[in-house]
């Protein structure tokens, strides 16, 4: 067994720079980094360049290293649940790169897999597809879309273990998987660091071979961001 | 004239029995309330489930379990949880059955524009653009004309687009119209909605058969 473990958050992010480009795992709140975006904070890095399918909400989330000014530019599919990004987005202050979310989930899971590029219909004929090459394919348009670059990834799972084999609970799967392996170096946070060998190798979600660290992450909020419930009877 | 719930209620009637259905966010969303008991419909939402069901009940909401409305939801016996790239897989493979979404603007041609208005905030197309470049079945669900009055169903989009020639049908308040080569068909009116307040409601080009029965919902 090859260890992936790391003692600790800090030691997990050694090696972070400014300037750098960072994919961070969730959907909404659901599923986030916690602890790799609280450390962010901690150590002050600017200029970066996130890759996340949405950009928190004011005090959460990424919406923690947008109030530090920490984010020169986010590639994001959507962004409607943030003040402080509207106004950082309208002044200027921020560059923001909006990306169907097929494309952008396909656009980690290519640099994963070793595609520097391929074709999707999402955005034909609209403003995504101004400046990229297109093609047609059995009738049908598809614009040429490149595989993301990046330094590191962000993940955050259920379980995992030293190996790095990792578990997902729920939707809070949802782009964690797809940019494990898609950075230089991956970073994984879980919510439970079991023993090697207590999970069982025919439901590992990600395999390890696609994380480079692994810590056991703590204090979780898991902040829920629209709280809908049915009434009893 | 119908509300949004009235929307609803009549487009659950195109959700067929074995269908896979994505809902929208909005009136899309009460879709699910009015589809039919004796039918097997299965609801994807591209956040990562399949086999999505009601909203807990109150202290049984699971931060991890959301919608791609980032509500709490529930799953059904038989559901499933994916990646986002898998997720989209299941939309850009086309073996999703119906899409059923909203929009700002709809054209004759089957233009869709539903997320941008230059000059004022900018949320994000979310999967709306890789949804409606690859579904085949897509319903638009929404007001025929906007606060100001204005209408929606246009010659041409004004608003960025977000796919082009995709729409199939679309019901609103006032009809339930069908994209053709000639423009937009008027398939249904409204429950006491006449046929000039529709032509009225509808800047792009209308198609009117000789009889145009009121919607049964």
């Amino acid at each position: 067994m090859i260890s992936k473990k790391v003692d600790n958050v800090q030691v997990a992010l050694s090696g972070v720079k400014n300037g750098m480009t960072f994919m961070l795992g969730g959907f909404g709140l659901c599923g986030i980094p916690e602890n790799a975006i609280t450390e962010l904070v901690r150590l002050g890095i600017e200029n970066i360049t996130c890759i996340s399918n949405n950009a928190g909400v004011d005090d959460f989330g990424l919406g923690l290293l947008l109030q530090k000014h920490q984010i020169k530019k986010m590639i994001s599919s959507y962004v409607g649940e943030n003040d402080e990004f509207e106004r950082q987005m309208l002044s200027g202050e921020l560059e923001v790169e909006l990306t169907p979310q097929g494309t952008l989930a396909e656009k980690c899971r290519a640099a994963q897999a070793g595609f520097p590029a391929f074709y999707t219909p999402a955005g034909y004929g609209t403003e995504v597809a101004e400046g990229k090459e297109s093609r047609e394919f059995n009738g049908k348009m598809y614009i040429l879309e490149e595989a993301f670059k990046a330094d590191f990834a962000f993940v955050k799972a259920w379980k995992g273990d030293a190996a790095g084999n990792l578990v997902f609970k729920g939707t809070a799967r949802n782009f964690n998987p797809c940019m494990c392996g898609a950075a230089k170096i991956t970073v994984a946070e879980v919510e439970e660091l079991v023993p090697v060998g207590e999970l069982d190798p025919n439901n590992i979600h990600v395999p390890g071979i696609f994380v480079q660290r692994i810590f056991q992450g703590s204090n979780y909020e898991k902040r829920i961001e629209q709280r809908t419930v049915r009434t009893r009877g | 004239m119908l509300d949004k719930n009235g929307i609803a209620k009549r487009i659950a009637k195109e959700v067929k029995d074995g269908y896979y259905v994505n809902l929208g966010i909005g009136i899309p969303t009460l879709v699910a309330n009015f589809v039919q008991d004796d039918i097997d419909v299965e609801f994807q939402s591209e956040n990562g489930v399949l086999g999505m069901g009601p909203f807990p009940f109150e202290g049984e909401e699971d931060a991890d379990i959301i919608n791609a409305g980032k509500q709490t939801i529930t799953t059904m016996p038989g559901a499933s949880f994916f990646d986002s790239a898998t997720s989209f897989g299941m939309i850009r493979g086309k073996h999703v059955d119906l899409t059923i979404l909203g929009a700002m603007e709809v054209a004759e041609n089957g233009d869709i524009a539903n997320w941008k208005i230059p000059g004022k905030m900018v949320k994000g197309m979310g999967g709306a653009m890789d949804l409606v470049a690859s579904a085949e079945n897509i319903i638009v669900a929404m007001m025929h004309t906007n606060k100001a009055g204005v209408s929606k169903l246009l010659k041409r989009c004004t608003l960025p687009l977000t796919g082009v020639g995709c729409v199939t049908k679309i019901v609103t308040n006032l009809a339930v119209l069908e994209v053709t080569e000639n423009g937009f068909l008027l398939l249904e009116r409204a429950p006491g909605v006449s046929v000039d307040e529709i032509k009225a409601a509808t800047e792009g080009d209308l198609t009117i058969d000789s009889e145009v029965p009121e919607m049964a919902i």
